[in-house]
C-alpha cells in the first residue's frame, strides 16, 4: 500500500451520539491535506481514530508505510512543569540512560532552529515560564523530532497549530510544512485559518456532521465554496475578502472609559471597539490586565473573556448555567440567597441570545465543544453589567460561523454603549475595531484607524526598529 | 503575504526575570542561613561536630517524611496519612523487626503495596487524595495500635546503632541530608524516568497521549513515597529505640510545610528535592531555636506555621506566583 493511512467507511459512536458517520480518507507520503469543518463536524474524532486513541465503531483503518504518527493537539499537550527537552523525552522512549538530556536538548533545539529561526526559547526554561506562543512552537517542533534508532516520521497531524503563533512564526511554520512534505512526511492540517490551508495544502477535505462532504485539490475549492460546504453560513472568512464592514458611527464626545498613558496613549470612549495587536507576547495581555485592575471596584468595571479557556476561563466542574451566571450573581439573587429558578431563566435567555448549542444548561461546561464553551464565556461577559468588556484573543479555536455571530453581537453591544478592548493577532477580527493599537516590547507603538488597517501596516509597526 | 524571516522573533519579553525564577530555591537557603545564624549566636557551642549532630539528629526522620510527601505532591496530590504511617512503621520496627525480622519486613512490604494501591485507586476513581489519605491515616493509626497498644517495644540493635555512628568530619545528619539530595536530584529531577514521573503530575493527559500509563506512574510514585516514609519510621524508631502509634502526627503537616518551604507548589507537579531537604532541616532548627528561647512546645507548631506563611508571602512578593 502506498498510503500512510487509509480509513474506509469508518464510523464512531459515543453512546447515542454519532460522531462519525462513514468516513473514507487516505493520505499518501509527502501529501499535505487540509481538513476543515465546523465545530462538532467530527475532525477531532477522526484524528483520534488515526492516532489510535480509540478504535472505530465500524469500518477499517489500514496503516501503510512504516513510521510514527504524531499529533499537535489544539489544547496544548505539554507538561508545563517540565522543560522542552523533558517534554521531548516524553514522546521518545529511546531517550534514556546517560546523556539523555543532552541528546533531547540537541534534538528539540535543532528542530526549533529549523522551523522557527531566532525563536529565542531558552532550552532550560520550564515551559510554565514561557508565553503561550513559545509553548506552541515547542509543541510543533517536538512533533517533528526524530530520534535515532526509532522509525521514520510517517505523518504529523496538526490541529489548530498556529492559534497562538504570531504572524512571522506562522509563516515560518507554513514554510516548514512544505519542506517536511517535500521530505516525504504526510501532513494533515486542521485550522480555521483558511489562508493557511491554501498556502500549503495539495488537497482539502471538508467535513460536516461526521461525514466528509467534499474533497478535491485546493485550487478547485475556493473559499466561498468551502464556507458553503462547511455549514451554510455564507460568511466571508478572511480579512482580504471581507466586504467593507459598514463603518460604525462613534461619538467623539462620549465619555472616556479607558486610558493608558504612554508614547502612544490608548483611549477608548463609551461605545468604542478598540483592538490590541502586534506579535504575541508583547504586552497586550498585560495591558488588558492593567485596564481590568484599574476598573476594579470603580464605575469602569470590566468583564473579561479569556482566550486560554482551560487556564483562565472555564469552571470545569460547574454546569453551563453556573458558568454563565457567576459574573452577575446580583441579578439572580433573591434576598440573601441565589435563586435556582432565576439562574435557569437567565441562563436560558443567554443561550437563546448567543445561540449556544447544548443539550441542557445543567450539563457540565466541559462537555461542550471548544467553540460553544467560548460562546458561554462570551455570554458570561456580556451578561455582566460591566460597561467595559476585555477580550483576550477570544476566538482561539472558534469556527467560522460562530465567529460571525459573535462579531455581530459585539457590534450590537457596542452600539448599545459598551466599550470593547479586543486583543487579537488576526486581521479579520481587527477589522471589527474602530482603531487598532499595535504593541511592541510591552507598549503600544502605533494607532491605526479602521480605514487604514492592513496586514502590512500592522507588520510595519510590529517590526519597526 | 510578507514573509519576514530575517528578523529575529521578538518573543522573549514575557519570560520571567531570573530573580523571580530562582526565588523558590534561594529563599529556603536564605532562611536556613538566618536560622543557623540565630542558633550559633544563641548557642556558640552548637557550632561543632557534636553540637550539630545533636541538634540535627531529629531532622533525619523528617527529611525522609518530607521526601515522601514531595513525591505525592509531585503528582498533584497530598498525603495526610504520612504522620500516622510513620508511627505505624515505628511500631512494627519496635515489635517485630528484632524478634521476628521476616514477619516484620513482610508487614512493612505489605503496607508499601497497600500505599501503592491507594495511589492507583485514587487515580482510577479520580478521588481527591486529601480525602482518601485522611481516611488512610485512621487506618494506619488503628493498625499501629493493634501492633503496639502502648508506646514501648524495642527497636533492633542494628537499627539503634546507626544513629550512633560518627562519620569523620561531617556530622551524620548532614551526610544523610546530602545523600538524600543527591539521590533525589539525580533520580527524580535528572533521570529520564523522573521526567516522565513529574510530567504525570504536571499534565496527566499529555503523558497519556505520549503513550505512558499514568495509573502505573501514580502507583510507582505512591510506592516510592511509602518507601521513603518507611525510612522515616525506621530513623525515628532508631532515635527513640522504641515505637509508638502517636509518635509523629506532626509529620503530616511538617512534611507538607517542608515541601512548600522548599519551593514546591500544590499544583502542577513542581517540586525540588534540594529545597525540600533544606526545608525539613530548617523546620527542625526552628524547633531548637524556640526551645532555646523557652517557647512552650505547644506553641512551636504555631511558630513553624507562621514561618511558612512568611516564606510564602515573601515568595509571592518576589515572583508574583500563586502557590
Amino acid at each position: 500500500m502506498d498510503k500512510v493511512i487509509a480509513l474506509t467507511a469508518v464510523t464512531k459512536a459515543f453512546g447515542p451520539v454519532r460522531a462519525l458517520g462513514g468516513v473514507d480518507f487516505a493520505i499518501a507520503p509527502g501529501e499535505v491535506v487540509g481538513l476543515v469543518g465546523h465545530n462538532g463536524a467530527g475532525k477531532s474524532t477522526m484524528v483520534n481514530i488515526m492516532m489510535g486513541t480509540f478504535p472505530p465503531t465500524e469500518g477499517r483503518v489500514e496503516r501503510g508505510a512504516a513510521g510514527e504518527i504524531r499529533c499537535v493537539f489544539q489544547e496544548l499537550s505539554l507538561c508545563l512543569n517540565l522543560d522542552a527537552a523533558e517534554n521531548t523525552r516524553l514522546i521518545h522512549r529511546s531517550l534514556r540512560g546517560l546523556g539523555w538530556r543532552r541528546r533531547a536538548r540537541a534534538m528539540i533545539a535543532g528542530r526549533l532552529d529549523a522551523i522557527f529561526p531566532g525563536h529565542g526559547i531558552p532550552p532550560e526554561a520550564k515551559l510554565s515560564d514561557l508565553p503561550i506562543g513559545q509553548r506552541q512552537m515547542v509543541e510543533i517542533a517536538r512533533a517533528f523530532t526524530a530520534a535515532e534508532g526509532e522509525g521514520p516520521l510517517a505523518m504529523v497531524i496538526l490541529d489548530e497549530p498556529t492559534s497562538a503563533l504570531g504572524e512571522e512564526a506562522t509563516q515560518q511554520f507554513l514554510a516548514y510544512v512544505r519542506k517536511a512534505a517535500g521530505e516525504g512526511v504526510a501532513i494533515v492540517l486542521i485550522t480555521h485559518r483558511l489562508n493557511e490551508i491554501y498556502a500549503v495544502s495539495h488537497r482539502i477535505v471538508v467535513m460536516k456532521d461526521g461525514r466528509s462532504v467534499a474533497e478535491g485539490p485546493s485550487a478547485e475549492l475556493p473559499k466561498e465554496r468551502l464556507v458553503e460546504l462547511m455549514g451554510g453560513h455564507a460568511v466571508p472568512v478572511e480579512g482580504e475578502d471581507i466586504p467593507a464592514v459598514a463603518t460604525r458611527k462613534t461619538d467623539p464626545n462620549a465619555p472616556v472609559m479607558v486610558t493608558l498613558p504612554g508614547a502612544v496613549p490608548v483611549e477608548a470612549r463609551k461605545g468604542d471597539i478598540i483592538g490590541f495587536t502586534g506579535l504575541d507576547g508583547h504586552g497586550q495581555r498585560e495591558a488588558l490586565v492593567a485596564i481590568q485592575t484599574e476598573g476594579r471596584g470603580a464605575k469602569a468595571a470590566t468583564a473579561f473573556v479569556a482566550g486560554d479557556r482551560q487556564a483562565d476561563g472555564v469552571l470545569p466542574v460547574w454546569s453551563i448555567a453556573q458558568n454563565l451566571t457567576i459574573s452577575c450573581l446580583a441579578t439572580i439573587r433573591r434576598g440573601a440567597f441565589l435563586s435556582p429558578a432565576a439562574e435557569r431563566a437567565f441562563a436560558e435567555e443567554w443561550r437563546e441570545r448567543i445561540g449556544i448549542r447544548m443539550r441542557d444548561i445543567d450539563q457540565p461546561l466541559t462537555e461542550l465543544s471548544g467553540g460553544n464553551q467560548q460562546k458561554v464565556l462570551f455570554a458570561r461577559a456580556l451578561a455582566a453589567p460591566a460597561p467595559i468588556v476585555l477580550l483576550d484573543d477570544p476566538m482561539r479555536g472558534v469556527d467560522v460561523g460562530t465567529k460571525a455571530e459573535v462579531y455581530q453581537t459585539i457590534r450590537n453591544e457596542a452600539d448599545a454603549g459598551r466599550t470593547f478592548v479586543w486583543f487579537s493577532t488576526e486581521l479579520e477580527e481587527l477589522e471589527n475595531c474602530d482603531r487598532v493599537y499595535v504593541f511592541r516590547e510591552g507598549a503600544p507603538v502605533a494607532c491605526i484607524p479602521r480605514e487604514a488597517l492592513s496586514q502590512d501596516a500592522i507588520i510595519a509597526a510590529s517590526f519597526q526598529s | 503575504m510578507t514573509a519576514v524571516t530575517d528578523v529575529p522573533t521578538a518573543a522573549t519579553p514575557a519570560r520571567k526575570p531570573a530573580l523571580a525564577r530562582l526565588a523558590p530555591i534561594l529563599l529556603p537557603i536564605a532562611i536556613l542561613v538566618v536560622i543557623l545564624g540565630i542558633v550559633f549566636w544563641m548557642r556558640p557551642i552548637a557550632m561543632s561536630y557534636f553540637g550539630l549532630t545533636l541538634m540535627l539528629k531529629l531532622s533525619v526522620p523528617l527529611i525522609f517524611a518530607a521526601l515522601s510527601q514531595m513525591l505525592i505532591i509531585s503528582q498533584g496530590d497530598l498525603d495526610l496519612s504520612t504522620g500516622a504511617y510513620v508511627g505505624f512503621v515505628t511500631c512494627v520496627s519496635a515489635v517485630y523487626l528484632g524478634s521476628d525480622p521476616a514477619l516484620g519486613w513482610a508487614i512493612i512490604a505489605g503496607s508499601v503495596v497497600l500505599q501503592g494501591l491507594v495511589g492507583l485507586f485514587t487515580w482510577l476513581r479520580r478521588l481527591p487524595s486529601i480525602v482518601v489519605t485522611l481516611g488512610m491515616s485512621f487506618v494506619w493509626l488503628g493498625l499501629a495500635l493493634f501492633v503496639l497498644p502502648t508506646p514501648g517495644g524495642q527497636a533492633p540493635n542494628w537499627l539503634t546503632a546507626i544513629p550512633q555512628w560518627r562519620p569523620p568530619y561531617v556530622p551524620l545528619p548532614i551526610v544523610v541530608a546530602i545523600l538524600a539530595i543527591l539521590v533525589f536530584e539525580v533520580t527524580l529531577m535528572r533521570s529520564a524516568a523522573g521526567a516522565v514521573l513529574r510530567g504525570a503530575g504536571g499534565n496527566p493527559a499529555a503523558v497519556t497521549r505520549a503513550g505512558w500509563s499514568v495509573a502505573g506512574l501514580r502507583t510507582a510514585a505512591y510506592v516510592l513515597a511509602a518507601i521513603c516514609a518507611v525510612f522515616s519510621g525506621l530513623a525515628l524508631s532508631a532515635l527513640t529505640t522504641s515505637g509508638a502509634p502517636n509518635i509523629a502526627p506532626a509529620y503530616t503537616l511538617l512534611s507538607i510545610a517542608s515541601v512548600i518551604l522548599g519551593g514546591g507548589a500544590f499544583i502542577g507537579g513542581i517540586v525540588s528535592p534540594f529545597g525540600t531537604v533544606i526545608g525539613a532541616v530548617t523546620l527542625t532548627l526552628v524547633s531548637s531555636v524556640l526551645t532555646f528561647v523557652n517557647v512552650p512546645s505547644v506553641w512551636q507548631i504555631g511558630a513553624q506555621g507562621a514561618l511558612l506563611v512568611v516564606v510564602l508571602l515573601a515568595r509571592g512578593l518576589v515572583s508574583g506566583d500563586r502557590t
